[in-house]
């Protein structure tokens, strides 16, 4: 009963039972919810707005907000297929740690600015997103790398799948799952996660306890950007095409499933399975709009409200819990 | 009141007008002398007072929501459905009559303008509803609410742009009265409200005070709750103001014009010395930083960058001015 009682005060019950209660809503409306082919295609839309969430939550349980990552997955994954189609590279490991790499260095580089110049975070990501985006259209291009001009390679790598029960299930979703572990170790397993907490509930304190705050910052806002970056190239070999105007409002998605999951923008607070969740339950209400013809110019309203609302709902819980 | 004109003082108020003056000078200098023939001409200028009214009208609307250490991210959101909405008043719901006379059309102009104006003042009351009845922090309230007004935008318009809005409307954002342009009107008059607003009245005080420290203000028995609702509301309707000049000088609204206005209005804001955390901030600073980023835009586009290296620019600019604010804070 006592353990009954602590699952329910846990605000990813709350979103797991939302999670449920639309499922069964869904699956009554239109029955075709249930097959494992729509299932598996749910968990195949997860993966690259999920790990762009992980990347968030990192940024938001240190205590800041990061706009910035869709400028950086585009980035990373735009530079990286043009590196591969120039050197006609055949292979997938590289690339990624390439795709990696520059969304690390796009990180650092806001840690930098945050850190060094103590700027706000918000306004840091707004200017680095614009300094990358403007950068990557006006220097490098503006075309479209369209099916027949991807590295196969990494087109095979994207359609890679298990076969469960006749329907396919993308090996990608494992990909998301293995970070979110990985994530999930690192902010609750290790030091520098607690640090990472620690600094967002109170940087002063954390810095009086004796964490390396600096190294803080710059471990948080570099995992968001390498993060970003392997979910950009993720991105193009899933779905054969990599254009460089992509993920163009994806923050405003990617942030309200994070708080979704419980995290606090105030820094703090925030979990991998609250988010994992947020993320499903964001991706489930996109797509039960088309699957209930729901017409599409509606999501944007549909996606505003339901940040309101459950921005709403945990400033709420948050009063309750200081009162 | 009465003081004697103390240029000392004035420049040192906290030392922001001086650099900016300073800043819009070397930009004037460097466009004149890169691009003399082009830049220097009585057009540029003139199209340069039609252009960076709105987004000086944006930049002012953004600075109120900072004032009390919020964002509005939502005024371009606010600044499009008005103007959308306007159009669909005018197209739809009140198509003209060729029968009505000057008087009619000025009338249906009129009810136009105050459709919008309201649109705004609605959408910033919900947005100071959410921050002060909610509780919702300003980033996250404004973040939703903008994506809620931009999916109306685009449910009111299924994608395309709104054309015709009537000759009057036009007037608004490409007509000229004593030989100046009628945005740079707006932007004078609304420019001088807002800091008489600021500078003079209680309310303005009021917004100075819970912006420096909110909670002071609360145990000094200020009605913080109420002073920041207004400023939300204030902002929203000056959204919609821009929005009417955009839709007016362009004779058409979409759900994603003016998207890039919204980097620019928080650039203008930080480097026309609002502090983003609250407390601090001028209409006099704004006005100038409009001025110098739209001579440093025409400069670059007469030189042909292309718009994202532009956008490139501007990103850098911020990082620069916040660079910089932060040694002389440290100095």
């Amino acid at each position: 009963m006592n353990l009954f009682a602590k699952l329910m005060r846990r605000s990813e019950t709350a979103v797991f039972l939302i999670v449920v209660a639309i499922m069964i809503v869904i699956g009554a409306i239109n029955p075709a919810f249930w097959q494992a082919d729509n299932l598996f295609n749910l968990l195949r839309a997860n993966v690259v707005i999920g790990i762009m969430a992980l990347s968030v939550l990192i940024v938001m349980v240190s205590g800041g907000i990061d706009v910035s990552f869709p400028a950086f997955a585009a980035a990373a994954m735009y530079l990286t297929v043009l590196a591969m189609n120039a050197y006609g590279y055949e292979g997938v490991v590289l690339p990624f740690i390439g795709a990696t790499l520059i969304g690390l260095i796009c990180g650092l580089a806001n840690a930098f600015f945050i850190h060094t110049f103590r700027m706000i975070p918000l306004i840091v990501t707004l200017g680095s997103a614009s300094v990358v985006r403007g950068l990557l259209l006006g220097l490098v291009g503006t075309s479209i790398v369209n099916i027949d001009r991807m590295p196969p390679a990494l087109i095979a790598f994207g359609r890679s799948s298990l076969d469960v029960g006749g329907a396919k299930l993308s090996v990608m979703v494992f990909v998301y799952l293995g970070l979110a572990v990985l994530v999930g170790l690192l902010l609750t397993r290790t030091m520098t996660g607690r640090s990472i907490f620690a600094y967002g509930d109170d940087a002063e304190s954390a810095k009086r306890v004796g964490f390396n705050t600096r190294r803080t910052v710059y471990v948080a806002y570099g995992l968001a950007g390498a993060l970003a970056g392997f979910a950009g190239l993720l991105h193009a070999s899933m779905i054969w095409l990599a254009n460089p105007r992509d993920f163009v409002g994806y923050e405003l998605d990617v942030i309200a499933a994070v708080v979704l999951g419980g995290a606090s923008i105030f820094g703090g607070r925030g979990s991998v399975l609250g988010t994992l969740l947020g993320v499903f339950l964001l991706v489930l209400i996109k797509n039960s709009l088309i699957i209930m013809r729901i017409d599409n110019t509606w999501q944007g309203v549909v996606i505003g409200c339901v940040i309101v609302i459950a921005t709403a709902l945990t400033a709420w819980r948050d009063r309750k819990t200081l009162a | 009141m009465n003081k004697p004109f103390d240029l000392s003082r004035f420049v040192n108020r906290d030392n922001n007008i001086l650099q900016l003056i300073l800043i819009t000078v070397a930009i004037f200098a460097m466009m004149s002398w890169l691009e003399p023939t082009k830049f220097l001409r009585y057009y540029n200028f003139e199209s340069i007072s039609f252009i960076f009214p709105e987004l000086g009208i944006v930049a002012i609307a953004m600075m109120l929501a900072m004032l009390t250490g919020g964002i509005d991210l939502s005024v371009i959101g606010i600044a499009n459905l008005a103007g959308i909405l306007a159009g669909v008043f005018f197209t739809k719901l009140f198509p003209g009559d060729p029968a009505a006379g000057m008087a009619g059309e000025i009338a249906r102009v009129a009810a136009g303008v105050m459709l919008a104006l309201g649109v705004g003042l609605v959408a910033g009351a919900l947005n100071g509803l959410l921050i002060t009845r909610a509780k919702i922090t300003p980033i996250l309230a404004t973040l939703g609410t903008g994506q809620v007004f931009t999916g109306l935008c685009m449910v009111l318009t299924g994608g395309p742009a709104i054309v015709g809005f009537p000759a009057y409307w036009g007037l608004i954002g490409n007509g000229k009265l004593f030989g100046i342009a009628v945005p740079l009107l707006i932007f004078v008059a609304v420019a001088m409200v807002i800091a008489v607003m600021l500078t003079r009245t209680s309310f303005g005080l009021n917004l100075f005070l819970i912006g420096t420290n909110p909670r002071a203000a609360v145990f000094a028995g200020l009605k913080s709750d109420r002073m920041v609702l207004y400023s939300y509301m204030m902002s929203g309707t000056l959204a919609a103001l821009a929005g009417i000049i955009l839709s007016g000088r362009t004779n058409a609204a979409k759900s994603d014009y003016g998207t890039s206005y919204l980097l620019q209005a928080v650039l203008i804001c930080v480097l026309g010395g609002t502090n983003p955390a609250g407390g601090r901030g001028t209409v006099l600073g704004i006005s100038i930083a409009v001025i110098a980023l739209m001579l440093l835009a025409s400069g670059f586009q007469m030189m042909r960058f292309s718009n994202h290296l532009i956008d490139f620019i501007w990103g850098g600019f911020l990082l620069l001015v916040m660079v910089l604010n932060a040694f002389r804070n440290r100095a």
